[in-house]
């Protein structure tokens, strides 16, 4: 049957499938700039992406929160906190209301009949809170070596795990989230539940408070707490509160990047079961 | 040896919870061929196009695309289709040519943009934000996108909704030239005119069949002419004939009709003959036949007749078909 059909098509109008490696990337490439006209479009997402995470940190710094380690510490805490905020508010919160938008206003459903995968769009829909989340590091770290100490890399393969690792994690659980909410308001309460059961159990200031007894064993086990182990570790070599060398940091990545892992492995099981791509009729 | 067609659907079923909205549809569309879908609102003609579109799995049958299953490996074929969609949208804070930018770059074979929103009659729109942009251009940006890709197959669902006369012409012009490149198309349309204007074959469908199909002269050619007059005498006076003073006329179908106004309705098989013979009796006697309206079928008629048959069944599973 296809030496059939292939013999009774015209010349040249026949085509051969799109490949998939290279023009994947041109197709998130060609969602993420229009994402990316859209963000800058939307002041609240704007304010959201940019302002946001640096004016939590200088919150939680002004409420005197960062505990009193040494200098280079202290950075690698400061940028963690700005990793994490950037994580928790642009990818996930950004990102969640940004799917839902995209969903009311039919626009996922416009693609999805076009040469793009759903994962393609997914993708393409997050690259530009993705690169605002990793702007806001670079920008972190830079502030952090002017103004205090640069931080020591123990294990900088470390930072780059947890930053696109928490982001991919992030991603499949907005997908989720944007399931679960009707409208672009309700993604304001139905993302709170990960943002309020995270931020206390994410050991966000590297003491060892959030670690111990049956919270801290909780904690180890919650969604954002893997990025900010991992972030410590790789920035300062800090593992609950000691500073632990190069080699020694691997043994410690083992379960926050197990813990990351599930939590990424239950986010795409979540959003494959929830995330819807066009309003419910 | 004969072409296989492009769309090859049999017995092709869709069910949402127990409700059936496809029950068994056939239909083959061959290359080059403009084939529209007709049907009132709920006969399932968007179900079933989104099946042969590859949008959803089939609960039951066959349906091929370009030789392929359309859902399971969309991949080998939706580099050939193009599809509007009765209700997609767009982000309003993007402008017309960020739009068709952002689309042709998603496309392994984007056509020029600047062409395409020519063809579409928007390029003078296109550095406007699409929010601001009305209904009837919304379509035809709709449309343009659809036809980015240059399309071998185009799927088209109520694509002149909304559009003033002159855009639904102009975008029919757009879709012939399509159709004479080669493109083959498969139309979803309310509008009877549009479906007799463009298609090479209908289909009509109804509660989840296709109740008939043919070519826009096969399904008009079923259907019988209507002849209307009011007779009156040499003098001008209103005359009622008896139906039994009427001439036998060989194509009639039923009883001719007089109404209360005096208005002779009857419906023929054989226009030209039996009015022939009409206009020689009303000539022998001397009478006129005022307001005289005598009218080959329309394809709204026979879509009318379709609705008000008791059980209209499946008139297309021909024999070879169904062994095919």
């Amino acid at each position: 049957m296809s030496t059939l059909s292939t013999t009774a098509a015209p010349a040249g109008r026949r085509r051969p499938a799109p490949a998939a490696g290279r023009g994947a990337g041109r197709r998130v490439s060609a969602l993420a700039r229009a994402e990316l006209r859209l963000l800058v479009r939307n002041r609240t997402a704007l304010f959201n992406a940019l302002a946001l995470p640096p004016m939590m940190v200088g919150l939680f710094a002004s409420l005197g929160g960062l505990g009193e380690q040494a200098g280079a510490l202290q950075g690698a805490v400061l940028v963690n906190l700005l990793t994490f905020m950037a994580l928790a508010f642009v990818v996930y919160y950004n990102l969640t209301v940004a799917l839902v938008a995209r969903r009311e206003e039919l626009v996922l459903k416009r693609y999805l009949v076009g040469e793009s995968s759903r994962a393609e769009i997914l993708a393409g829909t997050a690259v530009p809170a993705v690169a605002v989340a990793l702007a806001q590091t670079a920008l972190g770290i830079a502030a952090v070596s002017v103004f205090l100490e640069p931080p020591a890399f123990v294990n900088p393969l470390l930072v780059v795990v947890a930053i696109v690792g928490g982001s991919v994690m992030l991603t499949v659980l907005a997908a989720a989230t944007s399931g679960l909410s009707r409208t672009v308001e309700s993604a304001q309460l139905t993302t709170l539940p990960l943002l309020i059961v995270a931020i206390p159990f994410a050991g966000l200031f590297g003491a060892p408070g959030a670690s111990e007894g049956v919270l801290g064993t909780i904690g180890t086990f919650t969604p954002l707490r893997p990025v900010t182990d991992l972030m410590l570790l790789g920035t300062a070599g800090l593992d609950g509160g000691e500073v632990v060398t190069f080699a020694e940091t691997f043994g410690a990545a083992a379960v926050p990047v197990a813990v990351l892992a599930a939590w990424t492995a239950l986010g795409v099981l979540a959003s494959r079961r929830w995330m819807r791509w066009e309003p419910r009729r | 040896m004969t072409s296989e067609p492009i769309i090859h659907v049999r017995g092709a079923r869709r069910r949402y919870g127990t409700f059936e909205a496809v029950r068994g549809v056939d239909l083959d569309v061959h290359r080059g061929e403009l084939v529209a879908l007709l049907g009132t609102n709920g006969a399932g003609k968007t179900s079933f196009v989104e099946l042969v579109e590859g949008l959803a799995p089939a609960d039951g049958g066959t349906v091929r695309v370009l030789g392929h299953d359309p859902y399971r490996e969309r991949r080998q074929v939706v580099g050939s289709l193009g599809i509007m969609l009765q209700s997609a949208g767009f982000s309003g804070d993007l402008t017309v040519a960020e739009t068709a930018r952002t689309w042709a770059r998603t496309l392994s074979r984007p056509r020029r943009v600047g062409d395409v929103l020519g063809a579409v009659g928007l390029a003078h729109r296109a550095d406007v934000r699409v929010a601001s942009l009305s209904g009837g251009e919304k379509r035809r940006l709709d449309l343009a996108l659809a036809t980015m890709g240059d399309p071998e197959l185009l799927f088209l669902d109520e694509p002149t909704t909304g559009l003033d006369p002159e855009s639904r012409r102009a975008t029919w012009g757009l879709v012939r030239g399509m159709l004479e490149a080669g493109t083959t198309v498969l139309l979803t349309t309310h509008y009877l005119e549009e479906a007799e204007q463009l298609a090479d074959r209908i289909a009509i469908m109804r509660a989840g069949r296709v109740a008939r199909s043919g070519s826009v002269a096969d399904i008009v050619g079923a259907e019988p002419a209507r002849v209307e007059a009011v007779v009156r005498n040499a003098g001008g006076r209103e005359v009622t004939p008896a139906v039994a003073d009427l001439p036998a006329l060989a194509g009639v179908v039923g009883a001719p009709e007089v109404d209360r106004t005096g208005r002779l309705r009857l419906r023929t098989t054989r226009l030209q003959d039996d009015l022939f013979t009409l206009l020689q009796w009303a000539d022998a006697r001397r009478l006129r036949l005022d307001d005289l309206d005598a009218r080959s079928a329309s394809l709204e008629q026979a879509f009318l007749a379709l609705d008000d048959a008791p059980d209209a069944h499946d008139t297309t599973t021909r024999p070879e078909e169904a062994a095919a």
